[in-house]
């Protein structure tokens, strides 16, 4: 009896030291998170939810604000951020106008993070030079219209390289996806023809090949498959060390995709925006010699109008610290960061957030 | 005989209620019958959730979301023939794949197996049913479509003379139906021979010694006295397959080659209706685009339950001609 007594004094003592501790560790975070711990929670795009997950991340270990992410996917992330269940939206393609008319907080900017690429990837065994390839190509290989390696369209541009006689074989994405919408952008505006017959979309209806889910099934297919051709982000392609086509540019070069490539792009681009732009653009097809052509931004969209003044200084807050220490966590792994003077010019215009909607 | 046991329980259970002693009994009442109202109550409320929401795109497109075979979303068609077909092609491949291996599993293990082995062979084909159906695609991604591409398509179509038909003709890329009904009747083979052997097994003995007795061989014996008795269990069993087959998402999407076109090739690529739903759904903003993916669903819910009440229609029905 006594015995069980003592032990369970025992048991409450450390049941009431264990409460202290965590009083005073939910202390200290609130005392860091100047005074309140509001969460901020955003939902969107995966594709670039490796680099936002380190920066939550990091971002929480500098300001004890932690900021919680779904990536359910663009189209799921501007439904969210329209209803008003999160604080902040993420999208790989711009919200269309109809869309953002739709939303009931009010208008929406689009804040460009950083920039993703596209590109072309193929199963030639014995071909070991990258291959060059042009608009005109990729979009007739696309629609079915070459259907051999050894096209005399293909050959013509690679000289050196002997291409084998066999079937190409397409490989898209199945899932709607941002990358698809990028690579379908890029050959809407660079092959008139494609336009007219299949045009851009996050999933569109594709003349000839197979679908497959995700960049993983996509490069999974090309590697099963030789003769095979198909599409995957950068940052997917270069951690898996797949074969990649120079792509021809606006200013008649062959480019590897990579990430100065990508941010020179962008730089190409941004010299020709409007001070008021609202950076709803499109940057395939860059004019610049060094500029990689299938390439994008990714936003995060949050609403000018905050309703909880809290919420949107910390949000506010957290783009300042993406759009200057973030970008540079963005190359290692393989996201191409914004160029500089766009960066600062982004980060003016969050000033044009405000907390109006606070009652 | 049972009904007057029954009668009789209930005026036991009457008579407890009177007497007030039971109310632990009438808390476990309580608690049951929520329980028996809550899952029907939770099937209703999908049911109205996916068609109120699948409403506007039936309002719109009509029958054409079944009938047409041009899905679009940029130009806002949304015709789902092909993976409606594609949903009932693959699951049908998956069932005559699955179905003679898994009964065959099953009556090994009642009638022939030596007792040694029934538990690890039992145990290994449930474990099937414990994968998880990701595993299953990537399995299909590595391991069964460059086999199918590279071996099995090449015999069937040129060394068994099959490319002279229509089903077994066309270039081998290895993502298609066949890759689809493979890992479906993977899939589908656990359900189905698990409940097969419950039921072999619960076959009276008195059964088999009949048929013994009356000089049938074992293979006579099973086949005249055993699978007969058992029949309406074997038939469930392959349902609730072919209902595991419809509803499988993320195997198939990953070896069927998503290609919304009805071919009669099994080497074609095709698509499913969970497929489509899974593969477009996370980024579909548009709202009819949203609408007609419910529709799809909701097509797809009217199909289980379509195949479930055959399957209750087909269990009576076998039940009923059975002596017993």
């Amino acid at each position: 009896m006594r015995a069980l007594k003592v032990a369970a004094l025992i048991v409450f003592a450390t049941a009431c030291g264990k409460e202290n501790a965590n009083q005073s560790s939910t202390a200290s975070s609130t005392s860091t998170s100047s005074g309140q711990s509001v969460d901020l929670t955003g939902a969107g795009a995966t594709f670039p939810y490796p680099l936002y997950s380190k920066w939550f991340s990091e971002y929480a270990n500098v300001t004890g604000v932690k900021i919680n992410y779904q990536s359910i996917g663009s189209g799921g992330g501007i439904r969210q951020l329209s209803e008003g269940t999160v604080d902040f939206g993420a999208s790989d393609s711009p919200m269309s106008d109809e869309e953002m008319a739709k939303a009931k907080g009010g208008p929406i900017l689009h804040i460009p993070t950083v920039l993703g690429a596209v590109v072309i990837t193929y199963n030639l065994p014995g071909v070991n030079t990258p291959i060059e390839i042009t608009p005109q190509v990729i979009a007739e290989i696309f629609s079915g219209r070459i259907t051999k390696w050894n096209d005399t369209r293909i050959t013509s541009i690679n000289p050196t390289i002997t291409l084998p006689k066999s079937d190409i074989l397409v490989v898209h994405r199945s899932d709607g996806s941002g990358t698809s919408y990028i690579f379908t952008d890029y050959l809407t505006q660079a092959v008139p023809a494609w336009k007219a017959s299949v045009g851009k979309g996050k999933e569109v209806k594709w003349p000839v090949g197979l679908g497959a889910k995700g960049n993983e099934g996509v490069a999974g297919q090309v590697k099963q498959t030789p003769g095979s051709i198909g599409y995957v982000e950068l940052a997917y392609a270069k951690q898996n060390k797949l074969p990649i086509a120079a792509v021809k540019n606006r200013d008649g070069k062959f480019i590897i995709a990579s990430v100065p490539a990508v941010t020179a792009a962008a730089a190409g681009v941004a010299k020709t925006l409007t001070p008021n732009t609202d950076y709803r653009i499109s940057i395939v097809n860059a004019p610049g010699p060094d500029s990689y052509p299938i390439s994008s931004f990714t936003w995060i969209l949050v609403y000018q109008h905050q309703k909880d003044a809290v919420k949107g200084k910390k949000l506010v807050d957290f783009l300042n610290w993406a759009l200057t220490e973030g970008e540079a966590e963005a190359p290692p792994l393989d996201y191409a960061p914004l160029p500089a003077d766009m960066a600062s010019n982004v980060r003016a215009r969050l000033k044009t957030i405000d907390s109006a909607g606070t009652k | 005989m049972t009904a007057v046991a029954a009668q009789a329980a209930q005026k036991d259970r009457r008579r407890l209620r009177v007497h007030g002693a039971d109310i632990g009994d009438r808390i476990y009442e309580i608690v049951t019958t929520a329980c028996a109202l809550v899952v029907p109550a939770l099937v209703i409320a999908i049911a109205i959730a996916i068609f109120a929401a699948a409403w506007p795109a039936f309002a719109k497109l009509g029958l054409s979301i079944v009938t047409s075979s041009d899905w679009d979303v940029s130009s806002g068609h949304f015709g789902a023939a092909p993976a409606l077909y594609g949903t009932l092609v693959s699951s049908a491949v998956a069932l005559i794949i699955a179905t003679p291996l898994a009964i065959g599993v099953a009556i090994f293990l009642s009638e022939f197996s030596p007792l040694w082995l029934r538990q690890p062979i039992g145990f290994l084909v449930d474990l099937l049913a414990a994968v998880p159906s990701v595993v299953y695609g990537l399995w299909g991604i590595f391991v069964l479509v460059p086999m199918l591409r590279e071996q099995v398509m090449p015999f069937l179509r040129d060394r068994l003379h099959l490319g002279a038909t229509p089903f077994f003709s066309g270039p081998a890329y290895g993502p298609s139906m066949l890759a689809a009904g493979v890992v479906l009747a993977i899939m589908a083979l656990p359900y189905i021979s698990a409940v097969s052997r419950e039921v072999l097994m619960a076959v009276p003995r008195s059964q088999r010694e009949a048929a013994l007795a009356l000089g049938a061989t074992r293979w006579e014996m099973i086949r005249d006295a055993v699978i007969p008795y058992a029949k309406s269990g074997i038939v469930g069993g392959i349902m609730l397959g072919l209902g595991r087959a419809l509803g499988e998402t993320m195997a198939v999407t990953m070896v069927i080659g998503n290609r919304p076109e009805i071919s009669a090739s099994l080497f074609a690529p095709g698509y499913t209706m969970a497929s489509l739903i899974a593969n477009e759904f996370s980024e579909a903003t548009n709202d009819l685009h949203l609408s007609a993916l419910m529709a799809v669903g909701a097509i797809l819910f009217i199909i289980t339950l379509i195949v479930n009440a055959v399957a209750r229609w087909l269990v009576w029905q076998v039940s009923r001609g059975r002596v017993s």
